[in-house]
């Protein structure tokens, strides 16, 4: 059985997309759109990467991000930050809040292949 | 160099400006050319009779060739030396001589000021715009709809161009998708450009509205015949001054010719002219008293006053309960800062903290030409009286030039502390580009 990979994005085709793309590349891929009850989908389904949007309906990716670092269990899961904003700034705040990798819109399908590939946990 | 040992140097200037030789001005000056040489490299003083007959022959006030440059052009090339990143340790040691430099070259100086603004204007129209792609809620919701709508074609466009087979059902599913996502990329891009549209006049809201109501302010002499005379009202002129003016700048015009309208019928230009000559001087708490008015009000109206009707040409300065300036007429060598705020040590703020209360202070402004300033200030209420509301105070300062000049102990004051060269100043909160002060340890 491939990994597990959690895509939290609100955006359907962008999900299908991004689901077809890491499927056939062998992940287990589930989505979650809501921002709210992000971190208890992370918990519930303990998944080895998160993919994770920065505006979501509900909740802001950065604080979803913030809450999984201050928890024993997600502290060191790997995150990436899906985001439209690419400026400096944002990728210093994703920085001091912890994220794993950091991915801007629009990107190239080969870009995110391999950015999640990088983020898979060592067996 | 101080400015009143350039006197020889200004004389210099304006006689080859008019075209003349050293050797004929000192043969109409009745001087030798060779002491007028020592005078033209300042090694001599020059005052009296002498100075009187070379500003005649040259053609220009006697104040012209002492006095120089007007103290707001040398404010304004100070504000243009102190911009971060232009003030390298070359224009550092070059501030020491911007009297010199003003007063040899008006015209230049005065170029380079104007330059200054206009790039000063224009950085604050980037950052404005800056801003408005930071903060402006439907500029980035628009804006992030387009980003994501183009990342979900760019996804489904490169899965169908790549080589390799793909099941049916999920080609079917990628072209409906770009199909969808294009129809609502231009839907959104079309939204964005109405947005853009909307906003007409984009470009003037960004570059600081107080400063279009200056300009207009400023070239009208801060007064309006029209309204005094009752021949137009607030309303058609703001719009008439208004028509090239942004949305905002034309409200505040607006807002303040309403103001002036206002101020002009419960003090018509006949009854406070009149008190003015009673009295002699334009001193408004006496004004007030006299004419039973509001103090803020006799200020503003003195700030409006023709100047044949006035002893001293009046400046005036009104900030809001903040502290910013929402009114700035400045004098020659009184000016005031286009941006942030002024002196902290203008009773203008210290009115703020005792309302109601008449200030009265001479000032002595910084600079070589250290002018003495009466400065009156009040803070008055401004807007409606509001049940278990704290009042809003509005603070005015009347600034008139103080002739006598026999205070004993002027309050030493500035402009701004980024041009102030006062050292050991308790209200400095940023420091000096003056070389002196900014020795000083901040």
């Amino acid at each position: 059985m491939g990994k597990e990979l959690l895509l939290i994005e609100d955006e359907p085709n962008i999900i299908e997309a991004v689901s077809f793309l890491l499927s056939r590349d062998g992940w287990t891929v589930r989505t979650h759109s809501n921002g709210a009850d992000a971190v208890e989908k992370v918990l519930k389904l303990r998944p080895d990467v998160v993919i994770l949007d920065v505006m979501l309906p509900g909740r802001s990716g950065y604080d979803i991000l913030r809450d999984l670092r201050a928890r024993s269990e997600t502290a060191n899961l790997p995150v990436m930050i899906l985001t439209a904003r690419g400026q400096n700034r944002d990728r210093e705040l994703a920085e001091r809040t912890g994220v794993t990798a950091f991915m801007t819109k629009p990107f190239a399908n080969g870009e995110m292949l391999e950015a999640v590939r990088a983020l898979a946990p060592v067996t | 160099m101080a400015r009143d040992t350039l006197t020889g140097s200004r004389i210099r200037e304006r006689r080859i400006m008019a075209g003349l030789k050293q050797a004929e001005l000192a043969r109409e000056a009745n001087i030798s050319p060779s002491y007028l040489n020592l005078i033209e490299h300042n090694r001599r003083r020059i005052g009296g009779k002498l100075l009187l007959d070379l500003a005649a022959i040259l053609d220009v006030e006697p104040t012209a060739l002492t006095e120089g440059a007007e103290a707001t052009l040398v404010a304004a090339l100070r504000e243009a030396a102190s911009e971060k990143g232009r003030a390298g340790p070359r224009a550092a040691v070059e501030i020491d001589r911007v009297d010199e430099f003003a007063g040899r070259f008006p015209g230049w100086a005065g170029l380079l000021a104007d330059t200054h603004r206009r790039t000063v204007a224009l950085e604050r129209t980037v950052e404005t715009l800056t801003d408005r792609l930071t903060h402006d809620p439907h500029l980035a919701a628009a804006l992030h709809e387009m980003l994501s709508t183009v990342t979900a074609i760019r996804a489904a466009s490169a899965i169908l161009a790549e080589p390799g087979e793909i099941p049916p059902d999920w080609q079917r599913r990628f072209h409906r998708n770009i199909h969808e996502d294009s129809a609502r990329l231009a839907e959104t891009s079309r939204t964005l450009v109405r947005y853009l549209d909307a906003a007409d006049d984009a470009s003037s809201e960004a570059t600081a509205p107080q400063e279009e109501v200056d300009a207009v302010l400023a070239q009208a002499g801060h007064r309006f015949p029209a309204i005094e005379t009752g021949a137009t009202g607030a309303g058609a002129l703001a719009d008439a001054l208004g028509a090239d003016m942004s949305g905002t700048a034309r409200r505040l015009l607006a807002r303040h010719l309403r103001r002036y309208e206002a101020d002009a019928r419960r003090l018509p230009l006949a009854t406070i002219g009149d008190a003015l000559q009673a009295g002699g001087d334009a001193d408004p708490f006496r004004l007030a008293g006299a004419l039973g008015a509001d103090p803020a009000q006799v200020m503003r109206r003195l700030a409006a006053l023709p100047p044949d009707l006035l002893p001293d040409p009046c400046g005036l300065a009104i900030c809001d309960a903040s502290g910013a300036l929402t009114y700035r007429k400045p004098l020659a060598d009184f000016p005031m800062p286009r941006f942030g705020a002024g002196c902290p040590l203008w009773p203008l703020y210290q009115a703020l903290s005792r309302p109601m209360t008449a200030t009265r202070l001479v000032l002595e402004q910084a600079g070589s030409t250290g002018r003495r300033f009466r400065a009156d200030a009040i803070a008055v209420p401004h807007g409606p009286a509001m049940p278990d509301r704290p009042a809003l105070f509005e603070a005015h300062m009347l600034v008139v030039p103080d002739r006598a000049e026999t205070a004993p102990d002027p309050l030493p004051v500035g402009v701004s502390c980024r041009i102030c060269p006062r050292t050991g100043c308790a209200g400095r909160r940023e420091p000096s580009i003056l070389p002196d002060a900014a020795r000083e340890e901040f």
